[in-house]
């Protein structure tokens, strides 16, 4: 078999280009090169993944949400019930209340799929299941676009951080982003350079941005950072779609990133001890968290 | 090692955390497997950050829940401990200020409804996976993602082969393998992985038919 692996966007784009496939089928000819799983495998697991992920936007919107703490449960119905007066209009406001709902979902002990990790689960699914239900999109499209997504988180994971802990949020929510922002292109016709230059201009975005949970949880401010998430991605596809390109390539912007998270602070990397977890008011809802038995 | 797809798109798991809440899951599950199901007592303490956050990220309900054999992606998690007074299973969790070596960590205690015991230390280590550092005293090392054969025995010549050759005899191909020691020439412990599980049979045999193995367990 041949070794379609990629260890940067670069390399992603060359096996694009020789084999003529967007980047989609080249994840998953990665996938394949590893010799674990065949092609039937793969689209069974993300056909999987795809059920969970619509399944805990409908849970979401439709079911009452109370998180452990009760810090927070409704906030996806507020907005969504907002839809008409909204300024961003019916289609992101359907998506950044979705990416909240599957937030909710996830800080109440319900079901979610880790996209690239639960504290960012809302952004991918609410992008792109709220695309596709607007567009009609296939089944078999929107598994393309997990596909897609995952070749970006692949060289993110690959070449800087995934994680909170080790790269703050810009690591999570900033990933996620970049993943959806370059899957909506790849649906929209773009080629898989336009995708590159969305998942580009979303991490700059939010470069910089810090993990600062209050009270350690995956609650605030995350759900509503999915919110910001999800948008953020929908706007860099929109740009890049209407001819704006990112100034700095992506491979370097991944390598700025990596070296941003590393000059973080500890205390500014999940630990809640800087940010908004530093706060009075955080302190505060900590200590009586802390109290609950 | 490559990072797979399913590395970034996945697990499918109950939140909200996947160190927090489906490696606590992970890590209750390991107590299952050593007493085959049959679940009569069991105890956790936990401790780091898994102590301070724990009661928010519902570690404390993922880990009962592990413990009674539910899977990290079953909305039955959130009601663990109501599955445990059911099952007449008592499973207090403790919250320790004492600083683990690894933030994440839970201290097992489980008894199997033959009497036999477990303690043994878990960590998780990020996105869900888990390392078993620690059992019945003996430092280890293994992830539980593969079926596990724990076999604990005298530091002597032989013993080793003896039980690889028991399994090639069963045809059961050894994936990863580790021997540890306390001392030199006192007791060891050697952790084998494998792709197929052990069966209870094959078990026994090593139990019985190698002179220095003190005692075998699988998971």
């Amino acid at each position: 078999m041949i070794d379609h692996t990629f260890t940067n966007g670069q390399e992603l784009l060359a096996i694009c280009h020789s084999e003529q496939i967007p980047i989609s089928e080249a994840a998953i000819l990665a996938e394949l090169s590893r010799e674990e799983m065949d092609r039937d495998g793969i689209m069974s697991e993300m056909r999987l993944d795809l059920e969970v992920m619509r399944e805990s936007i409908r849970v979401g919107l439709e079911e009452q949400q109370v998180s452990i703490t009760g810090l927070m449960g409704e906030d996806a119905d507020k907005l969504m019930a907002f839809t008409d007066s909204a300024v961003m209009g019916r289609e992101m406001t359907r998506i950044v209340a979705s990416a909240m709902a599957v937030t909710e979902v996830n800080a109440s002990m319900g079901r979610i799929v880790a996209a690239p990790t639960a504290g960012a689960s809302g952004i991918l699914p609410a992008v792109l299941i709220q695309y596709g239900d607007a567009h009609d999109l296939s089944e078999e499209q929107l598994i393309a676009g997990l596909c897609n997504a995952g070749a970006i988180g692949m060289i993110i994971a690959r070449n800087a951080s995934i994680a909170g802990a080790s790269g703050g949020c810009q690591a999570e929510t900033g990933s996620a982003a970049a993943m959806a922002a370059s899957a909506l292109t790849e649906l929209r016709g773009g080629t898989p350079e336009m995708c590159l230059h969305a998942a580009a201009i979303a991490l700059k975005n939010v470069m910089g941005l810090v993990c600062d949970p209050v009270a350690g949880l995956v609650e605030c401010p995350c759900i509503k950072r999915n919110a910001i998430g999800a948008a953020n991605a929908v706007l860099c596809s929109d740009m890049v779609m209407a001819g704006i390109e990112s100034i700095i390539p992506f491979d370097e912007v991944v390598t700025a990133m990596r070296n941003v998270g590393r000059m973080m602070h500890p205390d500014l990397r999940e630990t809640a001890r800087g940010g908004i977890a530093a706060t009075p008011t955080a302190q505060k809802i900590a200590e009586k968290i802390r109290s609950i038995e | 090692m490559s990072i797979s797809l399913f590395d970034i798109i996945g697990p499918r798991m109950i939140g909200p955390s996947s160190s927090h809440t489906a490696g606590a899951v992970r890590i209750g599950q390991v107590a299952n497997r050593l007493v085959n199901g049959k679940v009569k007592a069991a105890r956790v303490t936990l401790y780091g950050s898994f102590a301070e956050t724990g009661r928010g990220h519902g570690t404390d309900t993922a880990i009962v829940a592990g413990i009674l054999g539910v899977n990290p992606d079953q909305g039955t998690i959130r009601y663990a401990k109501l599955l445990a007074k059911e099952a007449d299973v008592d499973i207090p969790v403790f919250f320790s200020s004492e600083e683990p070596e690894h933030p994440n960590t839970a201290r097992v205690y489980v008894q199997g409804e033959d009497g036999k015991e477990y303690t043994y230390i878990g960590t998780s280590i990020g996105g869900g996976r888990i390392r078993v550092t620690s059992i019945n005293g003996m430092e280890v090392s293994f992830s539980g993602e593969y079926p596990t054969l724990v076999c604990f025995h005298q530091d002597a010549p032989g013993i080793i082969s003896k039980v690889t050759s028991i399994l090639a005899l069963e045809k059961i191909n050894v994936a990863f393998m580790k021997v540890f020691r306390s001392e030199r020439r006192q007791g060891a412990c050697m952790v084998i992985e494998t792709d197929t599980p052990v069966d209870e049979a094959t078990r026994r045999r090593i139990v019985n038919n190698v002179d220095g193995i003190t005692e075998a367990c699988t998971l």
